[in-house]
């Protein structure tokens, strides 16, 4: 069945286009955030939109190898992919091209696509904006990425930020040593994510875990609320080993520095919260704005990721998607008020005060010869009146 | 009201609507209008900052992932459908129990070839039989499922079974037990997080009233 003529407008699912006024309020927004973080320090870097499958170190079968469209390059064979994710482009960028010693801070932003709609907003061509730390293992770094998440979304608008925190590294420790198998811990890690209690009980029981081991892997779906959580995990996950503890450790030092960096800033823990991690095997956060049901922008430690680019670097990082971020501020966007409205003519007079005028960054609509629509069809809150034969913005009657 | 203190809890018409009031009733919620008699799809609750949706069953998994509800109640059956983000489950309700079962003609063999499996539960199915290695030919269909082998429709048809009355007067019975269902509790993930003092009360409350009937 071909399309007929009236569906040519149709776009794919998840596939959107920006239109003013809401284009001009989405770009302004994405030049606020370059300058942000070019202002913390973070060099801009531009990943390609396209590359061999291989350079994106996707694991075969993973959620991401399915999110990945992927087309065949003509010149080589090879199968190339477009970017589900920049994150391992600009470790790459790290590991690879830049090599440096020391920390290194880049940030970046760009369209990404999906197969399948995901995530914050349901598109299937998110636009991508992060920033992300190299070279630092300490919480220093990841308290700093955190504030500049914090900063990105006040830029934005967003009200009454939520900071969720959580470590994927506590999960892992407590089930490495239970050696399950890689069907059970699967299913342990699902019903974990849904903090199904009975579920998370009862798969432990059919694996024979110890009561000591297995009150401690129930308990973390419990482990979530607000800074009473890390005392009560000190308590239940006492005897979780050294790796369990060092988590914890990690959390409360993170808790104290982002209390004095960030005092207004409601933080909540939750200590089963894994999902959607792709990279981070340790410290993990997302950020949550009431009115929103889906996180609006999470990250976290993702040390060792350059070591498929052939060098290993502690990193750390968050990322988040532009088109949720240019809804924070409630919408509503107009038309920019001050735009200036031109009658046609090739006048020098009139041609140098137009050019003065753009010149200091003043928006001019010149209109056409026989058109019709005046000031107000183009949208213009000011017109250019001649008086005493000096060319002057006067407001629209 | 402000939406950040509301409480909205999504519900299904019908028989888990029934069951879940006196749990509700157990955690201080009462609805105020009656969903058979008022139009309503909003329900107002004597408490200002709780609020009931009557949906469909089905749609209850999509209003609490985008947090259109912050919490609600769900069979088993509909949330293994349901391909999206994660929501919590933390409590299982134990009500409107019953079996999700692989059903067949009475002493009816195997088809040779492919088989072809009509249900509502289409991913379900399609999971269960890929586990046991076989490949079979799902048929989507959304009610009278007994149907479908009677008329050669289908080989087998997967469905809730509550006391198999309608699978025998139909000639067939239960084969294969996929898995129990009961509703459950679910939970928006942002609610948990920036509601969580009133939404972790509730969950308590219900929990407690769940472990009281037992």
């Amino acid at each position: 069945m071909s399309a007929a003529p009236l569906d040519r407008w149709l776009l794919p699912e998840g596939i959107d286009e920006i239109v003013p006024p809401q284009a001009a309020h989405f770009e302004s927004l994405r030049r606020r955030l370059v300058d942000l973080f070019g202002s913390w320090g973070y060099e801009l870097v531009i990943p390609p939109f396209i590359e061999y499958l291989e350079s994106l170190h996707i694991s075969a079968g993973s959620d991401l190898e399915l999110q990945t469209f992927k087309l065949t390059d003509q010149l080589t064979g090879r199968l190339m992919a477009v970017r589900a994710d920049m994150t391992p482009q600009v470790a790459r960028i790290d590991a690879h091209h830049l090599r440096r010693e020391g920390p290194v801070r880049l940030c970046y932003l760009g369209t990404v696509l999906h197969s399948r709609p995901a995530g914050f907003s349901r598109s299937r061509s998110p636009f991508q904006v992060g920033a992300e730390l190299y070279g630092h293992a300490g919480i220093e770094s990841d308290a700093e990425v955190l504030c500049l998440m914090l900063a990105t979304l006040e830029a934005a608008g967003a009200e009454g930020v939520h900071l969720d925190l959580g470590h994927v590294g506590i999960f892992h420790a407590l089930v490495d040593k239970l050696e399950l198998g890689e069907s059970a811990e699967a299913d342990l890690f699902d019903a974990l994510q849904r903090k199904a209690h009975a579920e998370i009980a009862a798969l432990l029981e059919v694996q024979q875990v110890k009561t000591a081991d297995a009150k401690r892997i129930v308990g973390l779906a419990d482990l979530n609320g607000g800074s009473e959580v890390l005392p009560q995990a000190r308590r239940l996950l006492k005897g979780g080993g050294p790796a369990v503890l060092a988590a914890l450790g990690a959390l409360e030092a993170l808790e104290q520095v982002m209390g004095m960096r960030a005092p207004g800033v409601a933080l909540h823990y939750d200590l089963a919260e894994l999902r959607g991690y792709r990279y981070h095997p340790g410290l993990v956060f997302a950020a949550f704005v009431p009115g929103h049901g889906q996180e609006v922008a999470r990250g976290g430690r993702y040390d060792g990721i350059g070591a498929a680019f052939g060098r290993s670097r502690p990193a750390t990082g968050f990322s988040t998607d532009l088109n949720t971020l240019a809804l924070l501020d409630g919408g509503g966007h107009t038309q920019q008020a001050g735009r200036i409205f031109a009658p046609w003519s090739d006048a020098p007079e009139l041609l140098a005060v137009i050019a003065e005028l753009r010149a200091r960054g003043e928006q001019v609509v010149q209109g056409l010869p026989n058109q019709q629509e005046g000031p107000r069809e183009m949208d213009c809150d000011l017109e250019l009146v001649e008086s005493d034969g000096a060319w002057v913005p006067r407001p629209v009657s | 009201m402000n939406t950040a203190d509301r409480i909205t809890i999504a519900l299904s018409k019908g028989r888990i609507y029934r069951k879940t009031l006196p749990l509700l009733a157990e955690a201080g919620i009462e609805p105020l209008d009656d969903p058979d008699t008022s139009r309503k799809l909003i329900l107002r609750t004597n408490h200002d900052h709780v609020r009931l949706l009557v949906i469909r069953a089905t749609d209850v998994p999509t209003f609490v992932e985008h947090g259109a509800a912050d919490l609600g109640v769900a069979g088993k059956d509909v949330l293994l459908e349901h391909e999206g983000a994660a929501l919590y489950e933390p409590l299982d309700l134990e009500i409107a129990c019953c079996s999700l079962m692989v059903a067949g003609r009475v002493g009816e063999p195997e088809p040779r070839g492919r088989m072809r499996v009509a249900t509502k539960f289409v991913h379900t199915a399609r999971r269960f039989f890929a586990q046991k290695s076989q490949q079979v030919e799902i048929i989507k269909l959304y009610g009278a499922m007994e149907l479908a082998p009677l008329v050669g429709l289908a080989d087998r048809i997967v469905d809730l079974v509550e006391s198999g009355d309608t699978l025998r007067a139909n000639g067939m019975a239960p084969l294969e037990h996929i898995t129990d269902i009961s509703s459950r509790l679910v939970v928006n993930r942002a609610a948990m997080k920036m509601k969580h003092a009133p939404v972790t009360e509730l969950i308590s409350q219900l929990t407690a009233a769940v472990a009281a009937r037992r």
